[in-house]
């Protein structure tokens, strides 16, 4: 009987077809969302889900196929109708204006729907507070948004979308920046718009999260459509595997160091004021180590410490039993530290520079041959072997790195770290927006560089993934380390109950 | 409790600098402090002004032009040409009126160019600032036009107050501040209580942003460079009006002053973020300085440097206060944890 009765879709998208010069980004898709319900989006980087964003919300036509809104065929979708239709999309960066207040943000695109030609603060502030109580949310109204948290930004991009009459709500990747309490409250918030008979669209890589918060599944792989269903009839094993189309093992696979030997690093009384307080811990050869804690409990700070981004004001750090000083990041490379940060994108690449290129940038002084010149043959020869040894998947070290997909960017610059011959690899967020075939890849490197001798630092609030590499966790909390797992002690349940706690 | 009197764009901090300037000024030299050199530093903030308000607006949009000033002489010397080749006085009006269709035009080439093809607004409009200026010379005109027309003249000679005093030298409050009253006003409207206003301030603050929620930005960027051109030749005319000559290599290589004034006043670089009421005192700051140097003796190629370093204070300071709100941020993250 219930299954039976399905409402009419609101939206509805079948055999949809869409080539890029010649490569089939989707081929044959179809999905239809049910008011009321989360519809989860899954698949790997590239397999498809962006187009189909953008064919919905008719920035991208569709070479064949066809669209139903409320049962009605439409036949040409274009950005400004789709958004009359009440489709909205909430874009990972969530195109808001970092310079105009909350109030101004949420408004604004509906004043422009309706082609306003005056506008009024007071006006929109009253429209704005409207929408914001609806949702039982509390936000500054007159704040400007780059003054918010990422998830209050969030927020406003939702509060934004409910103004426009959304009936259809597309989340690209709404859980990637927030912590376990906001991504909690964001799922309140998904219920109350499921009551009011919205919609939802969530496409994420954090699959039981999208499970347990959706109600059908559409997953696709390289731009196929492999199947779609009711939530409840997949479980993260069979969802995993029809993602990859493999069996991605989630065991606990950790490398063995000795840990009765000197540790490789030593950290003692590390202190910061207003970050971090008496840290201290030691890392051995061959281990990995996580720190994890909420977003500003400063596991961020404690990393940036160690590599000379923000120096801590005391303490000491010690590798090899040699104590070295850091207040630059020039000091902590010297002293053999490579860090990964947390937005490489902005932080750690040059987009617009090859693979090699990258690659190589952190390790130049490395390669110079007699008069300081640079080397070409042992560049080329490093940049080749990190290549190989990366399994970057890209054309040739000569690809421009814009082009590759997060998972492969990634890699580029593990690859530029490792090309520096770190003793201890400090990363922040490694899987971050990878997709989980990527991720199994990355943290299998992890692996290798740790039995090649390195002290490795995983700083995530991603507890599966400390889970499946850490040897020990250490749970950071108001910038005090408050507990270090071990062994047994490590799961997913401890870690979460342990940072909020 | 002192955050609120900064204003949003630091104009708190800026209206702070002008009195202190002023009153620094007026203990050093008494003739300063007066009637004359108030009303005389407003006449001599009109031209000035007006191009901040047009520099404000690109800016505001994330853009920069550096060819108004080529724009502004353009347009108006081609208007007085235009008049006195065909012996008519159209008066003031229609003077400006016809420079303000010169400015739009040229004004539209910018924005086509720019909105059109992408390409960096400095760059196009220091092309353009040399092409305006050669097709100026070549097709136009070179000579310098001692005589105006007449209504110009009468213009240039009204007051709507004058104080004359006989012991002191006379104050005098020039006409043509009205105008220049009821533009800032329209400017300052404009940006605060019209979509397109807010429009130009969202592309400023991101414009793929902008794009996705439905602005037609490309028109808009179009509209913000025709404004320019229009606000340029007003300027222009009000210029060749005070100066009481049409000169074809005249306002060119001033650009400094008004960019100056406009980003002191607290615009952005980065575009975004910009108010009237901060270019307003930023123009004033600038003409005292400039005004008092002259009082002090201090010979004009020093008035430059002191721009110069003004400007680099201004955006120092800018700089300084965004470094300092993202460690305050940070701060409140971990009082938030």
């Amino acid at each position: 009987m219930a299954k039976a009765y399905r409402a009419l879709p609101v939206l509805e998208v079948k055999n949809i077809v869409k080539t890029y010069g010649g490569v089939k980004a989707l081929d044959e898709v179809s999905m239809a969302l049910t008011a009321g319900n989360v519809h989860c989006l899954a698949g790997e980087n590239g397999c498809g889900k962006s187009t189909l964003i953008k064919i919905i919300s008719g920035v991208e036509q569709p070479d064949s196929g066809s669209i139903y809104i409320d049962g009605k065929l439409q036949e040409k979708l274009s950005p400004f109708s789709s958004i009359m239709a009440g489709i909205q999309v909430i874009y990972q960066d969530f195109s808001l204006f970092p310079n105009l207040s909350v109030a101004e943000n949420i408004t604004i695109t509906s004043q422009v729907a309706i082609r306003a030609k005056l506008f009024s603060a007071s006006k929109a502030k009253i429209a704005a507070a409207t929408i914001i109580k609806e949702l039982g949310l509390t936000l500054d109204l007159s704040a400007k948004v780059e003054a918010l948290s990422v998830a209050d930004k969030q927020l406003t991009a939702i509060c934004r979308a409910l103004i426009n009459d959304a009936r259809v709500i597309v989340m690209d990747e709404p859980t990637t920046a927030l912590t376990h309490t906001e991504v909690d409250y964001l799922f309140d918030v998904v219920r109350k718009l499921r009551e009011r008979g919205v919609a939802l669209v969530f496409v994420s890589h954090k699959l039981e999260e999208s499970l347990q918060v959706s109600q059908d599944v559409t997953i696709l792989r390289n731009g196929k459509h492999i199947i779609s269903g009711i939530a409840s009839e997949f479980d993260r094993k069979s969802l995993t595997q029809y993602i990859t189309g493999r069996d991605v093992s989630e065991a606990r696979e950790i490398t063995s160091p000795v840990m009765t030997a000197k540790p490789l690093m030593e950290v003692s009384h590390l202190c910061s004021s207003g970050a971090f307080n008496d840290v201290s811990f030691t890392l051995h050869s061959g281990e990995i180590l996580g720190i994890t804690g909420l977003l500003g409990s400063g596991r961020t700070e404690i990393a940036e410490a160690l590599f000379g981004v923000r120096p801590a004001e005391s303490g000491t750090i010690e590798i090899d039993g040699q104590a070295i000083r850091v207040r630059t990041i020039r000091d902590a490379i010297k002293a053999g530290i490579g860090y990964l940060p947390e937005d490489r994108l902005t932080q750690g690449l040059f987009l617009d520079k090859s693979v090699g290129d990258n690659i190589i940038a952190g390790s130049l002084d490395k390669h110079r041959s007699a008069f300081g010149l640079l080397d070409g043959e042992g560049i080329s020869k490093t940049t080749q072997s990190m290549f190989d040894r990366l399994k970057i998947k890209a054309k040739s070290v000569s690809a421009p790195v814009r082009s590759l997909s997060g998972g492969n960017a990634q890699r580029v610059v593990l690859g530029k770290l490792l090309a520096n011959q770190p003793k201890v690899l400090i990363l922040n967020g490694p899987t971050v927006g990878v997709d989980i075939g990527s991720k199994e890849q990355i943290l299998e490197i992890l692996r290798n560089e740790a039995n090649l001798g390195r002290g490795v630092i995983v700083i995530s609030d991603d507890s599966l993934e400390l889970v499946s590499v850490c040897n020990r966790v250490l749970v950071v909390r108001q910038g005090e380390i408050v507990d270090t797992l071990t062994g047994s002690q490590i799961t997913a349940t401890n870690i979460q109950e342990m940072t909020t706690a | 409790m002192l955050a609120g009197l900064r204003g949003s764009n630091n104009e708190g901090v800026l209206a702070l600098v002008l009195v202190v300037i002023v009153v620094a000024i007026s203990i050093l030299n008494p003739v300063f402090f007066s009637l004359t050199t108030m009303f005389s530093i407003m006449r001599g903030s009109i031209v000035p002004l007006i191009f901040a308000l047009g520099v404000l607006i690109v800016i505001i949009s994330g853009g920069i032009d550096v060819s108004f000033a080529a724009i502004a002489i353009f347009s108006a010397y081609t208007a007085v040409k235009i008049a006195q080749d065909g012996n008519f006085d159209p008066g003031l009006i229609v003077i400006t009126l016809m420079a303000a269709c010169f400015g739009a035009l040229l004004g539209l080439v910018n924005g086509a160019v720019i909105a059109n093809f992408r390409l960096p607004t400095l760059i196009v409009t220091l092309g353009t600032q040399g092409l305006f200026r050669g097709v100026l010379i070549a097709y136009v005109g070179s000579k310098y036009i001692a005589n105006p027309p007449m209504s110009l003249d009468e213009v240039a000679k009204t007051n709507i107050i004058s104080i004359v005093n006989e012991q002191e030298r006379g104050a005098f409050l020039h006409v043509l501040v009205v105008p220049v009253i009821i533009l800032t006003i329209l400017v300052a409207w404009m940006l605060k209580r019209t979509m397109f206003g807010r429009a130009i301030f969202a592309i400023g603050g991101d414009d793929e942003a902008a794009r996705r929620a439905g602005f037609p930005v490309v028109r808009i960027q179009m509209m913000v460079y025709i404004l320019v051109g229009v606000l340029a030749a007003v300027a222009g005319v009000f210029h060749v009006t005070l100066g009481r000559n049409a000169n074809p290599q005249d306002l060119v290589g001033n650009e400094l002053d008004v960019i100056a004034a406009v980003v002191l006043g607290g615009a952005s670089v980065f575009g975004g973020r910009g108010s009237v009421l901060g270019t307003v005192l930023g123009v004033l700051l600038i003409q005292v300085i400039n005004n008092s140097l002259l009082l002090a003796g201090v010979p004009t190629a020093w008035q430059r440097a002191a721009v110069g370093v003004l400007l680099i204070v201004g955006v120092g300071i800018q700089a300084l206060s965004a470094k300092r709100k993202t460690k305050r941020s940070f701060v409140t993250a971990q009082l938030g944890a």
